[in-house]
């Protein structure tokens, strides 16, 4: 529903200026540029993200990076802002350093740029802001430059957060769709649908006897593990909007090649396949935040799970499936009966059933 | 979730498969009523290991697939206007009116909503006095008593800014009108389980004995689904036309009567429209008179005009089970989840987006079998 629980009504009338230590809210004077934009700065961002890059409040940071570079970016609207497991704040850190991992690159430095509503709360704001210090911090990047823009009451949902990012991949590691082969062996991380179902059940209220978590992480870790291992890594992959289902038809279809996987073998947890079978979803397209599929070739494929399950964050890691080159661009999946069907992306939004 | 898995088993699968081959000495045709046994069917691709002599179609059991276009057009109407918050099921949001529909009355600036219980749309209504909260009622017998609930629920709390688009349809009626039409080829039906575990089996008694058709209430899942096929099947082959329910774990043989007493409170059976099958008599239900000052279309008396269904759809052959979705012409080029023609094709019950979801990328032999 669009009752913005962050928002109190008497917030749009508050005009007279005041330090910001005294007050609660965001105000459009946060975003104008002049001594208050300073001051959310100076009590918020850089007391959190503190580093040199960031203390000499330069207009950009200057980076000193050497070799092949990995950067991506990645906008991040999510409501509500806080949800079993994660907040915005996690998820804009972890997503665009999974973004670089799955490049094959050690992420390193970020962006970060805050797209506040007027009359956020302050403390929500901190909250956001601590969570992405702590999940910079697990993921060891640095956030070394940012912005902050106030939009009026109504004009965003809260808190809008865009990072980019940038990583050093080293030498001899080249990932990506193209280096997909035919024999290929598909292993996925984890359990699927946590990070979506958790979400859904908070947004819509459900009253679900459920205690599903969001599986948001960096997936730094488990990708480092095979890279460490010097192990050939074909492509990589997070399972984030669209779920596992998406991502495997995007892989396809860039590599012309055909994808086949096995449906019993897809670990799902019994909460998420129950809030799935109740609303009608499947669990292949729910999104994920902490999964990735890996494709490496067969001759690795035993070293490489076994690398992968030493790691928390890809403990559950199992071979789902294998890449062919007989129907380009086609996924399937051999369901518990034995049949093959295919795996289409979703057309458009996720829409629960009637009955 | 064993209990599900116990119904997806592909061992057991297999032993009710042999079954079924040893006891089919013939050619039969049965419907599944239900769009969620159609979706079962298709996506674990039962019809592919079935016996070629046994071809299922699909009914017309998918609520969003079977309102006219005209009930529809009243819903984007009353949605689009400005004094108006329109809950719905997320299903109905992408079903084509005329030229928009409800995702396009919403980018549009309409307030739509999708809820999971008319109950939320009731609270919405109770929270925001000052708007107009309306509640898209679609659905056969088994959406019909929460429904029911939520108008009662309004009333008792006093909720007039609260009401109910109705396009309630019941399935006795509708099978009643597909076996009666000449080009019925269908012998034999799974009942739909869920709209039974409301309603009972009694009233499909009467449609097997006047029409001899066997009449097997069927579940949802795999093992289900064969199972009730083979209890068809072996009614079929034996020359029986009875009601047999195989849905025992969920369904009692009168219903649930509080859901029913429920519904006769507040409803009255009345014709109704179906796309694809016409007009049906004492097909649909309706707000009683007690309830009138909860009826949106009373309230809102949104344009009623008759409409014909665009002649590029063939939803209505595919919801009387005369056509396949593959065989449309349309289907998959010129029809798709994106740029749907029917409802068929847009909800999660439809066939057609069964057959697109699950099959479109096969090749042609594989989705033509059966």
């Amino acid at each position: 529903m669009a009752d913005p629980g962050e928002l109190e009504p008497e917030a749009a009338g508050m005009t007279c200026p005041l330090p910001l230590r005294d007050e609660s809210r965001i105000l459009l004077a946060h975003g104008g540029g002049g001594r208050r934009s300073q001051e959310l700065i100076e009590s918020v961002f850089l007391p959190a993200f503190d580093n040199p890059l960031l203390a000499e409040r330069h207009d950009g940071a200057r980076l000193e990076l050497t070799g092949p570079l990995a950067f991506s970016t990645d906008s991040y609207v999510v409501r509500p802002l806080f949800f079993p497991g994660g907040d915005i704040g996690t998820l804009a850190v972890n997503g665009t350093v999974n973004d670089l991992a799955m490049c094959g690159a050690r992420p390193r430095y970020l962006s970060a740029a805050f797209i506040i509503e007027e009359g956020l709360s302050l403390e929500t704001l901190r909250r956001v802001v601590a969570s992405m210090k702590a999940a910079a911090e697990r993921a060891n990047v640095t956030i070394v430059t940012g912005d902050t823009k106030v939009v009026g009451r109504g004009q965003a949902d809260g808190l809008y957060i865009n990072t980019a990012g940038v990583g050093t991949i080293a030498a001899g590691v080249s990932v990506g769709p193209g280096q997909i082969r035919h024999g290929d062996a598909i292993l996925l991380s984890g359990d699927l649908g946590r990070h979506g179902v958790a979400i859904m059940v908070q947004r819509e209220g459900l009253t679900l006897e459920s205690d599903v978590e969001s599986d948001c992480a960096p997936l730094i870790a488990p990708i480092q593990a095979l890279l460490d291992a010097g192990l050939p890594i074909h492509a990589l992959r997070d399972l984030t909007r669209g779920g596992l289902t998406s991502a495997l038809v995007e892989l396809a279809e860039s590599s012309r090649l055909t994808i086949r996987i096995i449906e019993e073998v897809i670990p799902v947890t019994q909460a998420v396949r129950g809030v799935c079978e109740l609303l009608g979803l499947d669990p292949l397209q729910v999104a994920n935040e902490g999964c990735f599929v890996a494709f490496v070739p067969e001759e690795v494929a035993d070293q490489a799970l076994e690398r992968l399950r030493r790691v928390p964050e890809s403990a559950g890691a199992v071979r789902i499936g294998r890449v062919s080159d007989e129907e380009p661009g086609l996924v399937t999946v051999r369901t518990s009966l034995g049949v093959h069907r295919v795996l289409d992306m979703l057309s458009g939004e996720q829409l629960p059933r009637i009955c | 979730m064993k209990y599900l898995d116990e119904y997806r088993d592909g061992i057991a699968a297999g032993e009710y498969l042999s079954a079924l081959r040893r006891l089919t000495t013939r050619s039969w045709t049965l419907m599944e009523i239900c769009g969620g046994q159609t979706h079962s069917i298709v996506k674990h691709g039962l019809d592919e290991l079935l016996p070629p002599e046994i071809s299922l179609v699909h009914g017309p059991g998918c609520p969003v697939c079977v309102t006219p276009l005209e009930m529809i057009e009243k819903a984007l109407e009353i949605a689009a206007r400005p004094e108006v918050t329109f809950c719905s099921f997320g299903d109905m949001l992408r079903v084509p009116g005329r030229d928009r529909d409800l995702a396009s009355v919403r980018a549009s600036g309409g307030d739509v909503r999708v809820v999971y219980s008319p109950l939320d749309a009731v609270h919405l209504a109770e929270r925001h006095p000052d708007r107009q909260v309306v509640f898209f009622a679609v659905g056969f017998e088994t959406t019909a008593p929460a429904n029911a609930l939520a108008v009662r629920s309004a009333r008792e709390r006093g909720i007039s800014n609260f009401s109910l688009l109705v396009s309630h349809v019941l399935v006795p009626p509708a099978m009643e009108a597909i076996l009666s039409a000449e080009s019925n080829r269908v012998q034999g039906f799974l009942a739909a389980g869920h709209v039974c575990a409301i309603m009972g089996v009694e009233e499909y008694r009467p449609l097997a004995a006047r029409f001899r058709v066997p009449i097997v209430v069927t579940g949802f899942e795999p093992l289900d689904l064969l199972q009730g096929i083979t209890m068809c099947v072996r009614q079929l082959e034996s020359g029986r036309a009875e009601v047999e329910n195989q849905y025992a774990r969920v369904v009692r043989g009168q219903g649930n009567l509080e859901a029913q007493a429920l519904i006769r409170e507040v409803f009255t059976v009345i014709p109704r429209k179906w796309r694809g099958l016409g007009e049906i008599a004492a097909s649909g239900l309706g707000l009683r008179p007690t309830y009138a000052s909860f009826d949106a279309e009373l309230r809102f008396a949104p344009n009623g005009e008759s409409l014909d269904e665009p002649e590029s759809c063939r939803s209505g052959q595919v919801l009387r089970g005369t056509m396949k979705p593959v065989a449309c012409p349309a289907f998959a080029s010129e029809c798709t989840p994106e740029h749907p023609l029917g409802a068929t094709m847009v909800s999660n019950e439809g066939a057609c987006a069964a057959y697109y979801r699950y099959r479109v990328r096969t090749s042609a032999s594989r989705v033509l079998h059966g």
